[in-house]
């Protein structure tokens, strides 16, 4: 399957990646109702973190991994492994917020929800013609998807 | 007969798989990945479909309807090619002609068997224990009648301060019963955290109205003329009147049937790295199952749901034939009580002046954090966070993947937090941007 690769060497912390992820799952699609509206009212949150330590920096999401860690310990069946797609699906329905997923997750890559007992993970914007907002935005292709 | 001829059986495999909790559908996701002919018999004792088991207290409580509970979709078995069988006991397993029976009367041949049967209650042997009155809280038929009871009852008396006693007193607290808890250790969640963690979570639920009594334990169950349950007696002298107990000590691997077979049980049933059974073809998984523990390196009982679903995997995927050892469990627990999340993961609690431990505990009573990292040799192996839990998973890696830490590095988690940046240069490449052909999925 394609997964979205971060570059450390290229990334030059902008957090423009964040800025379209938030866009990409608002319901507005419109990046200023998305950063003042959704985001402050409805706790809309980008499934992408910049990491910083220094001078270098890194924008991470959840990998999508072959045997999740996440799904293995979510007690709701809400994250599971989707066999045709490989993506490790969430199915915001069934969360009960438990943050099971939060603590197995050796990557970091599952977020609470600011505002409601859901999480907020990467959906590798399945349903975005053109692929995920990320990798779109990023201004020095530091995020590629591709197979590997 | 020519030797070219392959056997008609060879071709598909039959596994049978002996429970119906989360390990099964670990065994079936784990044999689905190697194996998609093979024939899957599920056998389950309780009527429904795999459901998450913790979520019985959100069930009880009422957050959750009962549409909620499965945990895979509807048309998850016939996928999967599974054929299941519920309400169904399996009454014998022999090893040697591959087939198990049932109290259906069906004998059921394998080639591969796991049995992922769970644990049951422990119930102590406190005068007056046995008879009415007195309920277990790990299943959802425990929880349905629970339900119908919390209507009718005032109060209840929940024996055990563990998780399971913890969330069956706040669950029957929301159904408006008044409950009393009373555990025997010093503290509550002893197990899995520690005296500090413990506090804070007690003070919860004192908060909302919930009596929490430690050091104690009950004496003697006390019934009336009917047989009845009437009260408790503690064992320092009070008594607690109650209509119900509700008993949750814990629970001990349900493994009775495998020492019938003549397999291997020590405190649950012995497994070796491919989770494979002192039975050829026969395999264990789950809260059964006495199996690889990888901070300590031995082999362990150690009842958690992740645990239960990657040993499951891992079985799974042996028995389809894959060869990748079982990598070893980690306690874990994630858990909050009344909107205050805690999380626990590793060794928390490691031996009192035990000098290849080190801790570095940090508590903010107003603010109900706490955080406590405990380190041996020079690498993190566990830790504990209340309140602000949101680096959990980052913390976890360092334990999962043994990072060593250096000074600086250690100085850093202990003070700016676990970061991505921390990591050896060679895992973050292979995870996070691998070479194409050397990516860690």
């Amino acid at each position: 399957m394609k997964r979205v690769y971060p570059n450390k060497d290229y990334c030059i912390g902008c957090h423009i990646c964040e800025l379209a992820c938030i866009t990409a799952h608002s319901k507005s699609k419109d990046l200023i109702l998305a950063y003042t509206v959704e985001r402050t009212g409805e706790g809309l949150s980008s499934c992408k973190r910049v990491h910083e330590g220094g001078p270098t920096c890194v924008a991470l999401s959840c990998r999508h991994c072959d045997e999740p860690a996440c799904v293995a310990a979510c007690i709701s069946g809400a994250l599971q492994k989707d066999p045709e797609s490989g993506r490790t699906t969430y199915d915001r329905e069934k969360c009960v917020g438990c943050w099971s997923c939060l603590m197995a997750c050796p990557f970091g890559a599952i977020a609470r929800h600011p505002l409601e007992n859901k999480i907020v993970k990467c959906d590798l914007c399945f349903d975005r013609p053109g692929g995920p907002a990320c990798v779109a935005a990023c201004p020095n292709q530091a995020l590629k998807q591709e197979e590997r | 007969m020519p030797a070219t001829k392959r056997k008609a059986h060879e071709d598909a495999m039959t596994y049978v798989i002996i429970g119906n909790g989360v390990a099964s559908i670990g065994a079936i996701e784990g044999i689905r990945r190697h194996d998609q002919k093979g024939k899957i018999v599920v056998i389950g004792a309780e009527e429904a479909a795999a459901y998450g088991r913790p979520l019985i207290s959100y069930f009880l409580a009422g957050k959750i309807g009962a549409d909620q509970l499965a945990l895979r979709g509807d048309d998850y078995y016939v996928k999967n090619n599974v054929e299941l069988k519920l309400g169904t006991t399996v009454t014998s397993i022999d090893t040697a002609k591959k087939a198990v029976a049932t109290d259906k009367g069906e004998t059921i041949a394998f080639d591969r068997l796991l049995i992922a049967t769970g644990g049951i209650p422990f119930i102590p042997p406190i005068p007056g224990v046995q008879g009415a009155d007195i309920y277990s809280f790990t299943t959802l038929a425990h929880a349905q009648t629970l339900i119908e009871l919390s209507a009718k009852i005032k109060r209840a008396v929940v024996i055990g301060g563990g998780l399971i006693g913890l969330k069956a007193a706040e669950s029957l607290h929301d159904r408006g019963v008044a409950v009393t808890i009373v555990e025997l250790a010093p503290r509550i969640l002893s197990a899995g955290f520690d005296e500090k963690a413990g506090a804070l979570a007690a003070n919860r639920l004192k908060n909302v109205g919930i009596a929490v009594n430690c050091g104690v334990t009950a004496k003697e169950i006390q019934r009336d003329t009917k047989g009845r349950v009437k009260g408790v007696l503690l064992t320092d002298g009070r008594f607690l009147e109650t209509e119900v107990v509700v008993v949750a000590i814990g629970v001990v691997p349900h493994s009775a049937i495998a020492k019938e077979a003549g397999i291997k049980v020590e405190r649950g049933i012995m497994v070796d790295a491919k989770l494979m059974t002192s039975a050829k073809d026969v395999y264990a998984a789950g809260d059964v199952a006495q199996a690889l523990d990888q901070l300590s390196g031995e082999h362990r009982v150690v009842p958690i749901w992740p645990n239960a679903y990657n040993q499951g995997y891992a079985s799974g995927r042996n028995m389809a034939g894959a060869k990748e050892p079982y990598q070893g469990g980690l306690p874990m627990n994630s858990i909050s009580f009344y909107g205050l999340p805690t999380i626990s993961v590793g060794v928390v609690n490691p031996p009192e002046g035990d000098p290849n431990f080190e801790v570095h505990a940090l508590l903010d009573e107003a603010k109900e954090t706490y955080r406590k990292l405990v380190f041996r040799d020079e690498k993190l192996v566990g830790y504990v966070l209340v309140g602000d839990i949101d680096k959990a998973g980052m913390f976890t890696a360092f334990i999962k993947f043994e990072m060593a830490l250096a000074g600086e590095a250690k100085d850093k988690l202990i003070n700016a937090g676990p970061e991505v940046f921390l990591w050896p240069e060679k895992l973050f490449d292979e995870t996070w941007n691998p070479a194409p052909a050397k990516a860690a999925r």
